[in-house]
């Protein structure tokens, strides 16, 4: 079973966001999307300053067996990168939610996060799609 | 496994097996409408001695003529070995194998090849290969604007001075995915792009520039202070070499200060005979940076679990079987044949061997244009250094030159009136290491005798000499 933080919030694509104080949204993809994805070994990123719409795809993983989107939960600008996975793709495998961060958004409507599943609903859905 | 497919005991077997009466009912889904019957115009199949007759027929009429023919296809000498070894069993395939890494020595061969057209054009990586330079150049310009992510604009500007097919061709596989292809006048003076003409795009955003060296006219562009115009402006550098003038000039890796990013090209003069238009081979090669954004497939070298080298396909995740339609290019392929030629080629010549070649090319085409321009009706239309071709103008209306040098069975050179009608009756004329001093002397003679025939019927032209 895999790790899912009840904190954070889901989009049904893997990605998690979580809401912080500072009313920025950091964006990662799923510990379940990092296992079925396997050795990262590239991850490209949006630019800090970038306007994205939700839904839209703005950052490529890439490991041994495929390179997937990734895309954003929220619309905002990006305020800030994951620069250090440039050299350590691998810490998306290793700490999915925490140092395999990949981007940071200033969200021009929060309330876009509402839209998106939580830990449990997540949790269903990954066991739904198992099936 | 022997690799005759489909006998008939095999055919009947398959059908069997998924219950189908024949293959004609495989096509039932297609419906009747769709579904075009009888080709029309397509003649029934020939026998093996009416092809060789109407081969050799056709091979005939082409006359083996004196070639001062550039324009993108060169004429060199290739040693006997290269095809001999080419044509070998165990390489003679146009295609990367589907099971890649169960063909060690085909993987080997593109890796040297990768190897020796990284140091050949100074850059960090090669692909396995493209179709051919023009289409190289389409697959360059859409990896640039995927590659820069600094620009937001699709917009590439291109000098009239790269090889006009290649541009239409770049331009018939971008124009419908938003690119904007600017074209660059030139100097009319020296052929080549100035700096000048870039200016009014000051300011403005580019993805990328495109420079050839040498450019369609054989003239050498001022490559330093064009790559570094574009690099200050944010836009990446895309190279059009010609690989034989790569031993004599500086490669596309070095060009300004940090060098173009993308080199692409030709491989025609690396040992692929003159051949009715192909096929060629392209080349591409680009900075580490740039890597995942380049199309084709890629040879790495790796070891296996027992720790012994080997060689695999890599990078595939940006390929079209992993990333559909996100793919990095729709080409999965290479010019696998034309590859082992070159590849075959350049390891017979060494680097050295490739440099003599550009120097006895260059040696041959500056006597060529001094031998022609002792004609006074003939002189060259730039005054900027050349490579192994250089444009001249005739006094005299150039077709009729033309068809007269073709009676004598010899190709004189690529009539540059139909593209640069600014240019007139100018022709575009090389010599490659194959063409001899006597050969050059055959031109020249000719060249005269048709040019006073075509003076004494009414050209305005007077000898300055009289």
């Amino acid at each position: 079973m895999s790790n899912i933080p009840v904190e954070l919030k889901y989009a049904k694509s893997h990605e998690w966001a979580r809401h912080n104080d500072d009313g920025t949204v950091t964006v990662g993809i799923s510990d379940n999307a990092q296992d079925q994805l396997g050795d990262m070994v590239y991850v490209e990123l949006p630019e800090a300053g970038q306007t994205v719409t939700a839904a839209e795809a703005c950052a490529v993983v890439e490991s041994v067996k495929a390179a997937s989107d990734v895309y954003t939960p929220v619309s905002g600008e990006v305020v800030e990168v994951n620069e250090a996975l440039s050299d350590a793709p691998e810490k998306v495998n290793q700490d999915a939610y925490g140092d395999g961060w990949l981007f940071r958004v200033q969200p021009s409507d929060a309330s876009e996060l509402d839209a998106l599943m939580n830990g449990d609903a997540y949790a269903e859905f990954l066991a739904a799609e198992a099936h | 496994m022997p690799f005759i497919p489909h006998t008939e005991a095999d055919v009947k077997d398959m059908l069997t097996a998924i219950g189908a009466a024949g293959i004609e009912n495989l096509f039932d889904e297609i419906p009747a409408g769709l579904r075009i019957g009888n080709l029309h115009g397509v003649p029934d199949g020939l026998n093996e001695q009416e092809i060789s007759h109407l081969m050799l027929e056709r091979a005939e009429r082409d006359g083996r003529p004196l070639c001062f023919l550039g324009a993108g296809a060169y004429d060199h000498h290739v040693p006997a070995a290269v095809w001999e070894i080419t044509t070998r069993g165990e390489f003679y395939s146009a295609y990367t194998p589907y099971q890649a890494e169960a063909s060690q020595g085909t993987l080997q061969l593109i890796y040297e090849y990768q190897t020796m057209m990284t140091g050949l054009t100074g850059l960090d990586v090669s692909n396995a290969s493209l179709y051919d330079g023009a289409s190289g150049l389409a697959e360059a310009v859409l990896m640039a604007i995927r590659g820069n992510r600094k620009s937001k604009s699709h917009r590439v500007l291109l000098p009239t001075t790269v090889h006009p097919h290649y541009r239409k061709t770049a331009r018939t596989i971008v124009k419908n995915q938003g690119v904007e292809l600017v074209e660059l006048p030139y100097d009319p003076r020296g052929g080549n792009t100035l700096a000048a003409a870039l200016k009014s795009w000051e300011g403005q955003d580019i993805a990328a520039l495109v420079i050839q060296q040498p450019n369609f006219f054989g003239v050498l562009e001022e490559v330093d202070e064009l790559t570094d115009w574009a690099h200050a402006r944010g836009a990446l550098v895309i190279g059009v070499a010609n690989p034989t003038a790569m031993a004599l000039l500086r490669p596309p890796g070095q060009w300004g200060t940090d060098g173009a990013d993308i080199a692409i090209g030709e491989g025609q003069p690396l040992g692929v005979p003159l051949m009715a238009g192909g096929p060629y081979f392209g080349f591409m090669c680009c900075k580490q940076e740039l890597v995942r954004q380049m199309p084709g497939r890629i040879v790495g070298r790796t070891i296996d679990r027992d720790g012994r080298a080997g060689f695999t396909l890599t990078l595939q995740a940006r390929e079209q079987h992993i990333r559909r339609s996100k793919a990095t290019s729709n080409i999965c392929t290479n010019q696998g044949l034309l590859v082992t030629a070159a590849t075959i080629y350049l390891s017979l010549l060494g680097a050295e061997g490739l440099k003599r070649v550009a120097q006895a090319c260059h040696e041959q085409t500056r006597r060529l244009v001094a031998a022609l321009t002792e004609n006074e009706c003939v002189e060259p239309v730039f005054d900027r250094p050349y490579f192994h071709e250089t444009p001249l103008r005739l006094k005299v209306p150039v077709e009729g030159v033309v068809r007269a040098l073709h009676a004598h069975n010899l190709l004189p050179g690529y009539l540059l009136g139909k593209e640069y009608p600014e240019l007139g009756d100018a022709l575009l004329v090389c010599a490659t290491e194959l063409r001899t001093d006597a050969d050059i002397a055959l031109y020249a003679d000719h060249l005269n005798r048709v040019v006073a025939a075509q003076t004494r019927a009414g050209c305005p032209v007077q000898p300055k000499m009289a």
